[in-house]
């Protein structure tokens, strides 16, 4: 009897568990999945919840649900992956011995990375929305803010859904709107970057957007430290922002587990070849979803297009066939807009995001890069396309894992 | 686009960023700094031979990485080269700019 381990039930692990459940043969091979948390969070939702759009009913469910029978889940504390002995190593001293091993460990902030960001005011006027705790406190908060100057803040890059701190601001330019504060607030968007986006043609309809909504934009910003007392961002350069309320994307990192097991890079995601999704390290370990340093966005559109091929690579991988060297980094993000619009945008590491159709070229229904209430109820839709079909490993219909040139305006 | 830098044509994009390395040399440097106002000592070219240094390993960088190379903490980093600092160095060591990636 073989083994393939699957270290984290989070998205992309939990996708995996249910593609290879199908793909295995069961005489042959025990498929483990390893997450010592009891719930699955809909990470998209931490965005709606501080605006109480969604409840935490909404996005939160029990991981056992979503793993399939047939493959055993292990509650348990890892303490660390010795890969020259193909091993997993437990906190209660267990041993775990591994043919295959797929890391979907993912990626958190770390505030602790910045001076002063995880200080006095840490939720309490200095807040962060990627985590559950986070999100929920800072829905408190808004809930009773009487305005002021909010600050929404990216720490640096690599993140988690790079569009959702944009969102952020969008769908707080609304919130204040229909409360009729929208006067008494002035929104800055402070970003590293150089402007909203990474992506030419994108970032100059996100900072359009952002001018339209009376959003003012500080690019270029790496900050050095958060000052409780005075309440403001200074960066390395000297620039200072100050904020009544910082909302804030602190560092993302992956998996401590990582640094423990020597797997990682300096912000702890492993080196990952960015079209098998094999770890550059050891032919026998495959990287998905968040865990890797693949240059592609960390988001859950990634991680399913990644399941499809990675699927189809492990089974080559067991055979000793060559790896398919197909994963092209396509992302699908919807870009909520607020006012009950959204965006969509569609791209892959050579092609940025454009205008067009999707995902029926000419066709649509939904439109890229531009602003439709279409494209909002798709993403309101994703919630349940999230539990029903793409935790399940379920083809999404008419969307392909490879990017699909046609129907779109590429200059 | 061609540009007349240090005396000779080199490929450069919208935004000043070589196109090809092997174009590169001290004087193109040099000018190049000049251009974005970057008096350069010897402590900008030990930062410049690193970060070249890390391209052509293809390591990705990063300011972060940067600063904990051992060669340049990040406060020294942005008072050498102002503002955005990682864009200037690399301008200047003719590389392409880094892709923040997402």
């Amino acid at each position: 009897m073989k083994r393939l381990v699957i270290l984290g039930a989070g998205t992309a692990g939990t996708m995996m568990a249910n593609h290879l459940q199908h793909e295995l043969d069961k005489n042959d091979w025990e498929i483990d999945i390893i997450d010592e948390r009891e719930e699955h969070h809909y990470q998209p939702g931490y965005l709606f919840l501080p605006f109480d759009i969604y409840e935490p009913d909404d996005i939160i469910k029990s991981i056992k649900e979503f793993i399939p029978k047939g493959v055993r889940l292990i509650q348990d504390k890892i303490e660390m992956v010795a890969a020259d002995e193909n091993l997993v190593k437990m906190k209660n001293g267990d041993q775990l011995h591994y043919d295959v091993l797929i890391i979907a460990t993912g990626a958190k902030i770390a505030p602790e990375e910045v001076e002063g960001m995880k200080g006095s005011e840490w939720h309490k006027s200095v807040f962060d929305f990627y985590t559950f705790e986070g999100s929920l406190a800072l829905r408190n908060k808004l809930r009773e803010w009487e305005g002021g100057k909010l600050v929404v803040h990216i720490t640096e890059m690599p993140i988690k859904c790079p569009v959702a701190p944009l969102e952020f601001a969008f769908l707080a330019d609304s919130f204040f709107k229909h409360k009729h504060i929208r006067d008494k607030v002035e929104i800055t968007y402070v970003t590293p970057l150089s402007g909203a986006f990474t992506k030419p043609k994108a970032t100059e309809a996100l900072d359009h957007l952002l001018q339209d909504k009376n959003i003012k934009i500080e690019s270029d910003f790496a900050i050095a430290e958060v000052d409780n007392e005075n309440k403001k961002i200074i960066d390395y350069g000297g620039r200072e922002i100050p904020f009544d309320l910082l909302v804030t994307v602190p560092t993302n990192k992956g998996d401590e587990l990582m640094e423990r097991s020597g797997l990682g890079d300096e912000l702890n995601y492993v080196p990952t070849n960015k079209a098998t999704l094999q770890s550059l390290a050891h032919k026998n370990i495959f990287v998905l979803g968040d865990a890797s340093n693949i240059p592609a966005s960390k988001a859950g559109s990634v991680a399913h297009f990644e399941a499809e091929i990675l699927t189809e690579n492990i089974l080559r991988f067991i055979k000793d066939e060559p790896l398919k060297e197909e994963f092209d980094g396509h992302a699908n993000c919807f870009i909520e807009t607020g006012g009950g619009k959204a965006l969509l945008i569609d791209f892959n590491y050579t092609h940025e995001p454009v205008e067009g159709t999707f995902p029926f070229p000419g066709v649509g229904p939904l439109r890229l890069l531009k602003e439709s209430r279409m494209n909002h109820m798709g993403k309101l839709a994703f919630r349940w396309i999230y539990w029903n079909v793409l935790l399940k490993g379920t083809h999404i219909p008419f969307v392909s894992a490879t990017m699909q040139e046609s129907g779109k305006h590429f200059a | 686009m061609e540009k007349i830098i240090a005396g000779k044509p080199i490929e450069v994009n919208e935004e000043g960023y070589l196109k090809n390395f092997s174009q590169w040399n001290k004087e193109v440097g040099e000018e190049i700094a000049k251009e974005v106002n970057v008096p350069l000592t010897p402590r900008h070219w030990q930062v410049v031979d690193y970060i070249q240094d890390e391209f052509k390993k293809e390591v990705p960088l990063s300011i972060r990485k940067i600063g904990k190379s051992g060669v340049v903490d990040i406060k020294e980093f942005y008072s050498l080269f102002p503002n955005a600092p990682l864009k200037t160095a690399t301008k200047i060591a003719g590389i392409p700019k880094p892709a923040s990636c997402i």
